[in-house]
């Protein structure tokens, strides 16, 4: 205990004395994000130092281990940087699928040899990664996909389409679903493999959103040749590492929404709807709208928090993350929801200098799309149903 | 700090969980309401657990108690909530418990502490008027008479007010109904001349009365804490009290929940059970997401009762009104499930359901609660 007491000390001290005041603000824009990647371009001198002084820290993933570029914290000292972060309103120095869904998988299903290949470039920020697993026909049900790997002596023939590939035109090397066994059951032919996206045969192509803006792309595989040496995890088995992924992937977008150090929500209404003599947000219904969701909003900050708790404790349920998945996005939903009503009419401008661009239409819209990717919100109650309520027959 | 629960703690709710489904299932309830019951509750249960170290549990050890805190009073509420077990713990171990602890001289402490941990006195908090949980508008006067004061007024919803040797008033000693300031507790002996004590038979079948106070006369030495001060002492006792009713109303939930799953494998229609159908999948999944987010909310909050009790009004503002909106919601989808059955007052689904809206009004609804959020918060 005292230990880390100390180790917050500490931490609060590095944190004041080595993260920019400019990375404590909230983000506003695109840019502000900072990918990594073989084209990474920093948008500013500050994001450039905050990145890699976290990076040299180890903290781009506190957690990981040292001989792969991590921190080599556990996991209440990892809590504590998070916490500590949060306190000042830091940003994080990086944002990336290596991260945040593959990582975790090659930890648990990588050989040596491709942990210590693809860890250190993802810990550096060198390699952007993105995800090969939704199908034109196969979206809820991912386990349909038809994307074919046939074997030729030591590589793949890869042939196929993929879509909604976040970021798939930026993205350096992407973890893909493959059916490697067409004769076996749907979840049984499938492979989890790796690949450099300048590799003979891959195309991408953005696809225009409501938003007005192309964060997804279709994938396009055309006798694609891949090392059989990078599958990930056991040949016909990548469902499995698909699964186990899923539930990093939906527990990152449950977190979507958070936005530490920011002004509360009903502040920035009554920017623009105005206060009543008592102070008090002056559209009763909408403040009440907006209260409710910020109980919702800091009760699910706890569930968050209690997920991550328990997993350490070893009691938690791995489908879980599938429920803070769900409840999440619908509260992201409504906080764009509540938002654009904050703003009225001034939330409706799409291009101006104003507006930013038209900044918080814009994000609104994309995040409709929050309680569809990684699983809809009907496959998420679906898992929950099934697997940790047992009901029958779903 | 995990937002888990200690081994201390585990153990705690394991032998408060063993003594409860024995001796208290919902069948108690169902005895005590049929049976017209004069206490409304078992005395000799309530012996049992001054034994087991419950009444005493938030009672420093140096007047006899456990010493323990917010946590540990939520452990025992939420098992509390799971049968409905109708028990002084609320008014009398947590509130007033609270309330002499925190305010209390070391005469009165002296007095009544021992006895409320060894389960010999039962203590009631008399706050409300209106029909709404409004502390600040309390308008019972108490008015400066000799050396003491004169209470003139009425108390409604005070929880175990019939069976209490002690009310602890909230009285109005300075001030306008709406201020902070000019609030005073008085301990009171219910036997007092002007007191008439109502017992109201409410819709959950537990305890309550009305309170009228006709010029009556109390001595300096009832005064609990500080003349006029009151509202700074109140305000921490409520919000424990808040932690611990959203701790009920947790485990309320989760017993309801857990018999309505149950129910959707069990009830076949259309030839196969009719948790088959996706209608009723969806929305137990969703109800019991509701219920796990609630659950975080409320440890949070009693965590922070614990680490810095001045500092924890926003998060049990979030936890009381979470338990309030997810309470209603098991025991409304908890009835609905159970189809024709669940209106049956055969089945026990209906006690919850009476229950949760008697707890949610308790020290504050889900509005009241959103709404000191978002003047915490500034908006």
């Amino acid at each position: 205990m005292a230990d880390l007491d100390t180790f917050r000390r500490e931490t609060r001290a590095w944190l004041e004395a080595n993260c920019p005041p400019e990375m404590r603000r909230p983000m506003t824009s695109d840019e502000d994000t900072f990918w990594g990647g073989r084209n990474a371009k920093f948008s500013s001198e500050p994001q450039r130092i905050w990145f890699e002084r976290m990076r040299d820290k180890g903290w781009t993933v506190p957690h990981w281990p040292r001989e792969y570029g991590g921190g080599g914290l556990d996991g209440e000292q990892a809590k504590i940087v998070r916490q500590e972060m949060a306190a000042i309103g830091a940003r994080a120095p990086i944002t990336s699928f290596g991260i945040s869904m593959l990582g975790p998988a090659l930890l648990k299903y990588g050989t040596d040899e491709q942990k210590r290949e693809h860890l250190p470039k993802i810990t550096a920020g060198l390699i952007r990664w993105c995800q090969g697993y939704s199908e034109p026909n196969a979206g809820s049900d991912l386990a349909s996909l038809q994307t074919r790997a046939e074997s030729d002596g030591d590589d793949y023939i890869i042939n196929g389409q993929k879509i909604w590939t976040s970021y798939a035109n930026y993205a350096d090397w992407i973890f893909c679903l493959v059916r490697t066994d067409p004769a076996a059951k749907k979840h049984d032919g499938i492979s989890f493999i790796l690949f450099d996206m300048t590799s003979k045969g891959v195309s991408t192509k953005p696809i225009l959103l409501i938003s007005g803006r192309s964060p997804f792309c279709e994938t396009f595989f055309d006798n694609v040749r891949v090392p059989k040496a990078n599958v990930l995890g056991t040949v016909n088995r990548g469902w499995d590492v698909a699964k186990y992924l899923l539930q990093h992937e939906r527990a990152m977008i449950s977190g979507m929404g958070e936005r530490g150090g920011s002004r509360p929500l009903g502040q920035v209404a009554a920017d623009s709807v105005g206060s009543d003599a008592q102070g008090r947000l002056d559209d009763a219904l909408l403040r009440a709208e907006i209260a409710t969701f910020d109980v919702d909003e800091a009760a699910l900050a706890a569930a968050a928090e209690r997920m991550v708790d328990l997993a350490k404790a070893e009691q938690g349920h791995p489908a879980f993350s599938s429920a803070m998945k769900y409840y999440g996005t619908e509260l992201n939903k409504r906080r764009h929801e509540l938002l654009m009503s904050s703003g009225g009419i001034d939330a409706l401008e799409w291009e101006s200098e104003r507006s930013s661009e038209g900044a918080r239409p814009r994000a609104w819209l994309r995040t409709k799309a929050n309680s569809i990717e990684g699983g809809t919100s009907e496959v998420m109650l679906g898992i929950v149903a099934k697997r940790i309520l047992d009901l029958p027959g779903a | 700090m995990p937002l888990l629960l200690t081994e201390e703690q585990s153990m705690l709710r394991d032998s408060a969980r063993g003594l409860i489904s024995d001796h208290a299932p919902v069948a108690h309830l169902r005895k005590l309401r049929d049976s017209r019951d004069e206490a409304g509750f078992s005395r000799e249960l309530w012996a049992t657990f001054a034994e087991m170290g419950f009444a005493g549990l938030l009672v420093p050890e140096t007047h006899g108690g456990s010493g323990l805190g917010a946590v540990e009073a939520g452990v025992v509420m939420e098992e509390i909530g799971r049968t409905l077990m109708p028990s002084p713990f609320l008014a009398t171990a947590v509130l007033s418990a609270a309330a002499l602890t925190r305010a209390g001289s070391a005469a009165q402490q002296s007095e009544y502490l021992p006895k409320i941990a060894g389960g010999a006195l039962l203590a009631a908090l008399a706050l409300d008027e209106g029909a709404k949980h409004r502390p600040l508008h309390t308008a019972l006067q108490a008015a400066r008479s000799g050396n003491g004061f004169k209470l003139n007024g009425a108390k409604a919803m005070v929880v175990d007010g019939h069976v209490a040797d002690l009310l602890l008033v909230v009285a109005r000693s300075a001030g306008a109904a709406g201020e902070r300031d000019g609030l005073t507790l008085f301990l009171v002996d219910p036997k007092a001349k002007g007191i008439a004590i109502e017992r109201t038979i409410m819709v959950d079948a537990h305890n309550a009365a009305r309170i009228t106070f006709d010029n009556v006369e109390v001595t300096a030495d009832h005064v609990l804490g500080d003349v006029d001060g009151g509202a700074a002492v109140l305000g921490g006792v409520l919000d424990l009290g808040r932690g611990a009713v959203a701790s009920e109303m947790v485990g309320l939930s989760e017993e309801v929940f857990g018999r309505t799953v149950a129910y959707l494998k069990e009830r076949k229609q259309f030839g196969k059970a009719i948790g088959e159908f996706q209608a009723l999948q969806h929305r137990a999944a969703h109800l019991y997401i509701e219920i796990e987010i609630t659950r975080a909310a409320v440890l949070k909050a009693l965590q922070a009762l614990d680490a810095d009790p001045a500092g924890a009004a926003a998060a049990v503002a979030v936890a009381k009104a979470r338990a309030g909106a997810t309470a209603t919601r098991a025991v409304q989808e908890g009835v609905q499930m159970h189809g024709g059955m669940g209106m049956t007052d055969q089945f026990d689904i209906g006690f919850f359901m009476k229950r949760a809206r008697v707890c949610e009004e308790l020290l504050g609804d889900a509005n009241y609660h959103a709404a000191q959020l978002a003047q915490l918060r500034g908006y």
